[in-house]
């Protein structure tokens, strides 16, 4: 009797260093991402100041300056990815949507797994293949095409999602009005997963701020101000690595800088893609 | 004169954007095939065997670069599988609902945003020197930057994913394969040990795929962390370059045809490694439904 | 919700509105790519001639063999590098290339070792170090050199480019002169297959992971040396006299006579007082301009910057610890200039 008394004390000693084990190992993971967030706060906070967020680079080795040229950049490139990747990811989306079996559909599906698979830095060659040699220059259009090709996945995949839980009652009853089926589609379908399709887009925006690998050889960098499509620009992301990897003590807390505001800003768009989701669910 | 109803220039539309999309990885398959043609012919098979990759005399083999993506990836899965079970665990079976999983939630999607050069500069910055100072206590050469720092740093980086996917399989669990585990008198840990593991088993391989996946194509935290040499690492503290690391060194500066070619080539190399891995994950999550 | 999709949809457009070019008047603009070695003084030429001349120069570091190839690419307007181009490399390029050279540099042996001690170092020294066959700072072989040097029991680490450098090829350039084993078993050149070591990207990359990791040995710039207070070594010439690395002995080391194209090594120089591992960089660009759709404008804004890098800009260079073009040179250099066509006229009168 006392055996089995002591082994059930065993089991239940074994159960509840288990769940310790759980609890410490999972809250373990939270110690990176506060000492990354506390290392970006600590050395990003005392650099940012009007002059930074508004200055351009000054020449190596010498002191004050901003990043103007690649806050500029990255805004331009989120632009210019966004209006190549959302008209033709909501209309994939849309058509994966309407078109639930079919040969061409499944394609596109499984088309869109592995494009989601693939690693940046290819996509980053394929850009250069594409825009910049043909081109004969880089620009901002080879780094948002890029951009533009890694947002498409996300984008096709939750616009797709979201209209196929819009009811069919809702088709249904716009289709026997005599509504025609573009019009259904369009204004009634498309408008009530909206919120769906919009958190997607933020989502994929949120994706591709922080991207670096494909903008090396595509967006290339450029220290002044420029707002020419056809031009190289800087972005955030690039002038981090390029200033991370320096010698320059100046350069590293100017990296720090552009790390929390990169950081805020992907931050503040996964936030709002969350916070549309929620309030602005349609419930069915 | 034809009157072409709205319907069905819609229609056109939507199906022409699908094919679109299917050129779309179609070019860039054709693209990066016909552009490591000349790296095809020029290395030949050497080229997934060699372990030399010499601009200078002309030698191009890919394996160091192989061996060095393979060997980070695997050791960060191996790093990053307690913790990202016990948060599939924490969230799939202990804690499902209330205010302390949501927080986890949020961190782990936290963490998921953050962009990969912060987690490469980061490193640079805080973990090479820690990993130094482990590396003088063992007495090898304390470069603080090499396999070991990159392997993990990509821990961290997929933890997310992996969690996030496994904790999925773990809620699936069918509840009355769980109480009747736990009615036959088994406690939390037998019955997850017996009964949950076990039968979430595949769809947590397809998580850690996944994640391995990401692993494999990730490039900037890589690059600035792992010493960038192109020799064979003789041990996890050693320096080495991975595919994705060395196409972000050398492919704008590359001279001549056959060596931009052959980074190509590695590029594709990359592509097809990720896709299989990825693609093997996919299947398995098809199957259950997740 | 629509109030807000169609504002958001509004500021896009504006913003694209913006962005297309013609929208605005275009401002001069010309892009360049290569060399790291220079890059401190380039960024603080094109900075200049932005205020003076209001072009803007977009100039990339990443690296001599990058700017090569996307000159032969034409994604660039001018490539910049420190390793002249080989015929070989000018055959490829399809069609006449000009060298403009702008400076002269040395490359500096740099390293942290605690306590930044002065350190004198031989050829020998230097390819055995790089070859990985002294593994120790106290190894006997450099204090043999270094009497009375306080030298730690620390592993040597070396560190190189991880992409294709102009400065690899100076410093591998004057190692395969100086020693028959590296010519044979590493050679010379801008990637070269490392026997071990650390890869870093770019001048600023080596420098800043030298800084990084103690015990660390590495080649930069001279001025990447100087911005950082990094110690670098006194190297020995073909004289036999160690040699600082210095403006004066570099500008020493360039007196020989030079070529009409300027394409010049001046490595391991019979100077008496020039540092051994001295180097020209160049800009390097097609002899006819008209190609790939330029514009005559682009053309001669291009001629108008080389020769006022020449000219005004080669006081820049002193400030930045890189020593300015011998007169030969520069007389050379704007015969170079002179050749250049566009639609087979020359450019500058």
């Amino acid at each position: 009797m006392h055996t089995s008394h002591s082994n059930i004390r065993l089991r239940i000693i074994k159960d509840r260093l288990f769940l310790a084990l759980v609890v410490l190992l999972s809250f373990a993971m939270i110690v990176p991402l506060l000492l990354i967030i506390f290392h970006i706060v600590k050395n990003g906070i005392g650099v940012i100041n009007w002059e930074f967020l508004t200055a351009l680079p000054r020449p190596m080795g010498e002191t004050g300056g901003g990043i103007a040229n690649a806050l500029a950049g990255t805004m331009m490139l989120i632009v210019l990815a966004s209006l190549i990747a959302i008209p033709l990811g909501v209309l994939a989306g849309i058509y994966l949507a309407e078109q639930k079996t079919g040969r061409i559909a499944s394609g596109v599906r499984l088309c869109m797994e592995v494009l989601q698979g693939i690693p940046s830095i290819v996509i980053g060659i394929v850009a250069y293949a594409w825009v910049v040699i043909s081109m004969g220059t880089f620009s901002a259009l080879s780094g948002s095409v890029a951009l533009a090709i890694m947002m498409l996945p996300v984008i096709v995949r939750s616009t797709e999602e979201t209209l196929r839980l819009v009811p069919d009652i809702l088709r249904e009853a716009s289709l026997a009005l005599g509504v025609s089926y573009a019009r259904t589609v369009l204004k009634i379908i498309v408008p009530s997963g909206l919120t769906g399709i919009l958190t997607g887009i933020l989502l994929a925006i949120a994706r591709i701020t922080g991207e670096t690998a494909p903008l090396l050889f595509t967006a290339f960098g450029n220290p002044y101000m420029s707002l020419n499509v056809l031009k190289p620009v800087d972005s955030l992301p690039l002038m981090i690595f390029n200033y991370a990897t320096s010698p320059y003590p100046e350069w590293h807390a100017k990296a720090w800088g552009a790390a929390l505001v990169l950081v805020v800003f992907v931050m503040g768009m996964n936030f709002t893609a969350k916070v549309i989701a929620k309030r602005w669910k349609v419930q069915f | 004169m034809i009157k072409v109803s709205f319907d069905s220039i819609f229609k056109t539309v939507l199906k022409a954007v699908g094919v679109l999309m299917l050129l779309l990885l179609a070019g860039i398959f054709v693209t990066l095939v016909i552009d490591s043609l000349p790296a095809m012919k020029a290395a030949g098979f050497a080229f997934f065997t060699g372990t030399t990759w010499d601009p200078v005399f002309k030698e191009y083999g890919s394996l160091v670069f192989l061996v060095g993506t393979l060997l980070t990836s695997f050791l960060a899965l191996a790093i990053s599988l307690p913790f990202s079970l016990a948060i599939a665990i924490f969230l799939g079976e202990y804690f499902r609902s209330g205010l302390v999983s949501s927080f986890l939630k949020s961190a782990i999607e936290l963490m998921a945003g953050i962009p990969s050069v912060i987690f490469g500069m980061w490193g640079l910055f805080v973990l090479v020197p820690l990993v130094r100072q482990v590396e003088m206590q063992f007495g090898v050469a304390p470069y603080g930057i090499g396999i070991l720092t990159a392997s993990l740093i990509l821990a961290v980086m997929i933890i997310p994913y992996s969690a996030s996917i496994s904790s999925d399989v773990v809620n699936l669990v069918p509840a009355d394969l769980k109480e009747a585990a736990l009615s036959l008198g088994a406690t939390r840990y037998e019955m997850i040990k017996k009964v949950v593991l076990p039968s979430a088993r595949s769809g947590i391989f397809a998580g850690v795929l996944l994640s391995l996946g990401r692993a494999i194509g990730e490039t900037m935290a890589v690059t600035m962390v792992i010493g960038n040499a192109n020799i064979l690492p003789t041990s996890i503290f050693s320096p080495a370059n991975t595919m994705a690391s060395i196409i972000a060194n050398e492919f704008a500066e590359a001279t001549d045809a056959v060596y931009i070619s052959c980074l190509i080539e590695v590029g594709l190399l990359l592509m097809m490694v990720t896709l299989v891995i990825s693609m093997i994950g996919r299947y398995i999550m098809h199957r259950m439904k997740i | 919700m629509k109030k807000a999709l169609l504002t958001v949809i509004a500021l896009v457009a504006a913003l694209a509105a913006a962005m297309l070019p013609g929208a605005r008047a275009e401002a001069k603009e010309l892009l360049g790519a290569g060399a790291t070695f220079p890059f401190p003084y380039y960024s603080k030429l094109f900075d200049t001639y932005n205020q003076e001349k209001g072009v803007k120069v977009n100039y990339q570091a990443i690296g001599s063999g990058g700017g090569i190839q996307q000159l032969k690419a034409k994604t660039v307007d001018f490539g910049g590098t420190d390793d002249f181009m080989k015929d070989k490399e000018m055959a490829e390029a399809g069609a006449p290339i000009l060298h403009i050279p702008t400076c002269l540099g040395a490359v500096v042996i740099t390293y942290n070792v605690p306590g930044d001690p002065a350190i004198k170092l031989t050829p020998s020294l230097i390819v055995d170090i790089f070859l990985g066959r002294i593994e120790k700072w106290n190894d006997k072989r450099i204090l043999d050199v270094n009497p009375g040097a306080q030298l730690p029991d620390m592993n040597i680490a070396t560190v190189h480019r991880s992409d294709g450098s102009g400065t690899t090829a100076i410093f591998s350039d004057y190692l395969s002169t100086v020693s028959a084993e590296w010519k044979e078993r590493v050679g010379a050149g801008k990637s070269l297959n490392w026997p071990n070591g650390l890869g870093a990207k770019g001048n600023p990359g080596v420098a800043g992971l030298v800084k990084q990791v103690p015990g660390a040995i590495g080649y930069v710039e001279l001025i990447y040396a100087v911005q950082n207070k990094m110690p670098y070594a006194d190297v020995k010439n073909k004289s036999g006299v160690f040699i600082k690395p210095s403006m004066k002995s570099v500008t020493a080391a360039a007196g020989v006579a030079i070529p009409d194209d300027t394409r010049v090594s001046i490595v391991n120089t019979a100077a008496k007082d020039g540092y051994p591992i001295s180097g020209f960089t160049w800009l390097v660009f097609y002899k006819e301009q008209n190609y790939a759709g330029r514009s005559k404008e682009k053309a001669t804004d291009l001629a108008n910057l080389m020769g006022w890098i020449l000219h005004e800009g080669q006081q820049l260079a002193e400030g930045l610890d890189y020593a300015p073009l011998p007169a030969e040179a520069v007389k050379k250099a704007e015969a170079i200039l002179k050749s250049a066509t566009y639609d087979g006229a020359s450019i500058v009168q």
